[in-house]
């Protein structure tokens, strides 16, 4: 251990970019960051929106005539791309976890706050070059977000060398934001504060920067192979020179399904922040949430080939992991039946952060049931590569993780802005991106036990109602996004001034001014022992603990 | 206090002050990132030998091509690059020790060790028999060898800069020699991979 050097991050105050210039600057506070990333990904989120706009308008019809198929293919590898790669990821780790980690462990900063812009500033430029990509005539990158070969080795190739350069780019953003996350949780902790102490948040977050720090170099490294298939014509995935493209599955894989708990883990933390303050209760079963989420790590990472079922896995193999992967609904249900238990009885008001909160809960045991239900080898199969897939997956990333960041987002804007976001319009946009959703993938369930294959601008028209529902419900949820959009504008004019702590909540970001100040507490940091310490006699626990502390 | 004892032995070297006001000090974690970085590196490296084992238990050859490799340039190659590892071993000794003219003195051989190795690898590439896209193990063997080299010479670069900056009254001192101590953390993972990728490639 080397001695103490001066933090060497933070230039001084008068250094640090004021104003709103600071959002587009180099900022090494990791408040400015975590809303670099939000506001970065939610842009990306209406550009992947537009895709899937584009997508639901083809299928709105059997035929393939609002785009060309080649087009089609370009939309929908682009969609999956911008949704995983620019918005999810990036808002539910990075943004949030950069604004709030800090604060619950009683920081001033990130462990590495240079190397957190660093991170933060590799997703622009990706994202630029991803989209400029498709701006090539024929050019774009055609084969999905999974970029199987043989499939990625036959489309354009500039477009998939673009494609993966991009998420090069981005799988290391995603690298050094997660050392960071683990080097702040494990090291950066406010003396006196245990690990069985810090809110929930935390230990997803920790959860969640094991598994990018175990699985995204795989991902790097396969991709890199690809990109020698590509461009110096070497054989590894290439069948017709020897190739083996089931290895790129593995290898694929072994990120890729981590990669649903690295977007759906954070989430469970932000849920369990959300409910314990708007139910006034303590969040029940602290020390089971905390190791059903290290269980779901555990198990995350060798799970991976049941999306493989169909790719000659052998026997055995299938065994395993369909065993392994019903395993993963013992520590999921255990946290389910927590969040339940969390509500149970206590004074809920339903504003729109707990609304999409329920909402999260509803869709995610669902979710969490198909995902069950494609665990089994028959079923798999016969549903591999279909709509039930894609519904499957829209229910747990988008009805699950994106229904969260929205309650995150109603839950910490007084916070990020020190003014409230209006209800009405919050309650507005709730009713229609809930119905939107369920009215667009519900259908798609149906769609894919009837044997609508996933990925195709062309179908048979005894789908065409289902898939036409599906499609109003996209509409919906295009439309749910213009009462946010007015909301945080009006908001932004002239908002209901939020004060310190609008949601008398313990968590200690709360415990300080909003928006806070550079280096987070104008004197010394809280000592929160109980951030879910509701319904006792006096909330003002946080305070106390503080002051004994002193 | 309820840190662990080697926390609060830490602490108490470096006091930290929490709510001290801005530029306050608190532990240095920089060495547990970077071997978090490594964790997250030997991953990559993971990944290309499971690849690389399924491809060899999966695959077959063409017929005329063979997994036996040319074997004294690459253990001696091997012998260096563990050699490097105790000379740098000897320069964070003698940095401790603010010895710094000797310290220097070791980060140069094992500077030169490895520059050795990166041409002993060069002289091997353009020895062999096949070339990178002949069959799947040639493919895979530059793959590896060739992203570990990567590794090799950025260690090489890293080493370099660490000896020009120790020095008295450079960057690296006794007390505070971050940049030394990360370059040789850093160069014993690289040849720990390369003693794997030895083994896999070369001996299997």
């Amino acid at each position: 251990m080397t001695l103490a050097a001066p933090n060497p991050v933070a230039p001084p105050l008068s250094l640090q970019p004021q104003g709103w210039v600071r959002y587009l600057s180099f900022s090494t506070d990791h408040k400015v960051i975590g809303l670099q990333y939000i506001v970065c990904g939610f842009l990306f989120y209406l550009i992947g929106g537009l895709l899937a706009g584009a997508i639901r308008t083809e299928l709105a019809t059997p035929l393939s005539d609002f785009m060309p198929r080649d087009t089609y293919n370009e939309v929908l590898t682009l969609h999956g791309t911008v949704m995983i790669f620019l918005w999810i990821v990036p808002v539910v780790n990075g943004g949030f976890g950069n604004y709030l980690i800090p604060f619950y462990v009683g920081a001033r900063d990130m462990a590495f706050p240079r190397l957190n812009a660093v991170a933060f500033w590799m997703i622009p430029p990706a994202g630029i070059l991803l989209i400029t990509s498709y701006l090539l005539a024929g050019a774009a990158a055609q084969s999905g977000w999974t970029a199987y070969p043989p499939l990625s080795l036959t489309t354009p190739a500039a477009g998939q060398v673009v494609w993966i350069l991009s998420v090069l780019l981005l799988g290391g953003s995603s690298i050094f934001g997660a050392i960071n996350f683990i080097a702040t949780v494990l090291k950066l902790r406010r003396p006196g504060l245990k690990l069985m102490q810090l809110p929930m948040y935390c230990w997803a977050m920790l959860g969640t920067s094991i598994l990018v720090v175990l699985s995204t170099p795989v991902l790097a490294g396969v991709l890199v192979l690809l990109s020698f298939d590509i461009v110096a014509h070497t054989g590894f995935f290439n069948p017709s020179l020897g190739g083996n493209v089931v290895v790129y599955q593995h290898l694929f894989w072994f990120y890729s399904h981590p990669a649903v708990y690295i977007m759906v883990l954070p989430a469970f933390g932000l849920v369990s922040e959300i409910l314990p303050v708007h139910a006034r209760k303590p969040l029940f079963g602290y020390t089971t949430m905390v190791y059903s989420i290290m269980g779901i790590v555990f198990l995350g990472l060798i799970v991976w080939a049941h999306h493989m079922f169909t790719s000659g896995t052998p026997p055995w193999m299938r065994l395993f992991f369909t065993i392994a992967t019903a395993f993963i609904a013992v520590p999921t249900g255990i946290k389910f039946f927590n969040w339940l238990a969390t509500l149970w009885g206590g004074k809920i008001s339903l504003n729109s952060a707990m609304l999409f909160s329920c909402a999260f809960i509803l869709h995610f045991v669902f979710g969490g049931i198909t995902g069950v239900s494609l665990a089994q080898v028959p079923f798999d199969i016969h549903v591999h590569d279909t709509y039930y897939v894609v519904g499957h997956f829209h229910y747990i990333v988008y009805g699950g993780t994106v229904f969260v960041i929205f309650a995150s987002l109603y839950h910490w804007y007084p916070k990020f802005t020190g003014r409230m976001l209006n209800e009405d319009l919050g309650r507005l946009h709730f009713l229609l991106t809930f119905i939107g959703f369920n009215l667009c993938f519900l259908p798609q369930h149906w769609l894919g036990l009837n044997g609508m294959p996933r990925r195709v601008a062309e179908y048979d028209p005894a789908f065409t109602i289902f898939n036409q529902l599906s499609s109003i419900g996209a509409l919906l949820m295009a439309v749910s996004t213009l009462p946010l959009l007015i909301n945080v504008v009006l908001t932004a004019i002239r908002g209901e001034l939020a004060g310190d702590n609008p949601w008398r909540a313990l968590t200690p970001e709360w415990l300080t001014s909003s928006p806070p100040p550079v280096e987070n507490w104008k004197g010394e940091a809280p000592l929160v022992l109980e951030p879910y310490g509701y319904g006792r006699r006096s909330e003002e626990y946080g305070r106390k603990a503080e002051e004994v502390a002193a | 206090m309820t840190s662990t004892i080697s926390e609060a032995a830490d602490q108490s070297v470096h006091q930290p002050q929490h709510g001290a006001g801005h530029g306050e000090e608190h532990r240095d974690v920089r060495m547990f990132g970077l071997a978090t970085f490594l964790v997250a590196d030997g991953m990559t490296f993971a990944g290309f030998f499971a690849a690389y084992l399924t491809f060899r238990a999966v695959n077959p050859l063409p017929a005329g091509s063979t997994y036996e490799l040319e074997l004294l340039l690459p253990t001696i190659n091997t012998v260096l690059l563990l050699v490097s590892s105790y000379t740098f071993h000897r320069a964070g000794q003698a940095c401790r020790a603010d010895r710094l003219v000797t310290s220097r003195a070791w980060l140069l051989v094992t500077a030169a060790l490895g520059a050795t190795f990166l041409a002993g690898q060069m002289v091997e590439y353009f020895s062999l028999p096949f070339g990178l896209t002949d069959n799947l193990f040639a493919s895979t063997f530059y793959a590896l060898t060739g992203f570990h080299g990567l590794h090799v010479t950025l260690g090489v670069i890293c080493i370099a800069i660490v000896a020009l900056q120790t020095h008295r009254g450079g960057v690296i001192t006794a007390r505070d020699h971050f940049g030394l101590e990360a370059a040789e953390l850093y160069w014993h993972f690289v040849d720990g991979i390369w003693v794997v990728l030895y083994g896999l490639l070369y001996l299997l």
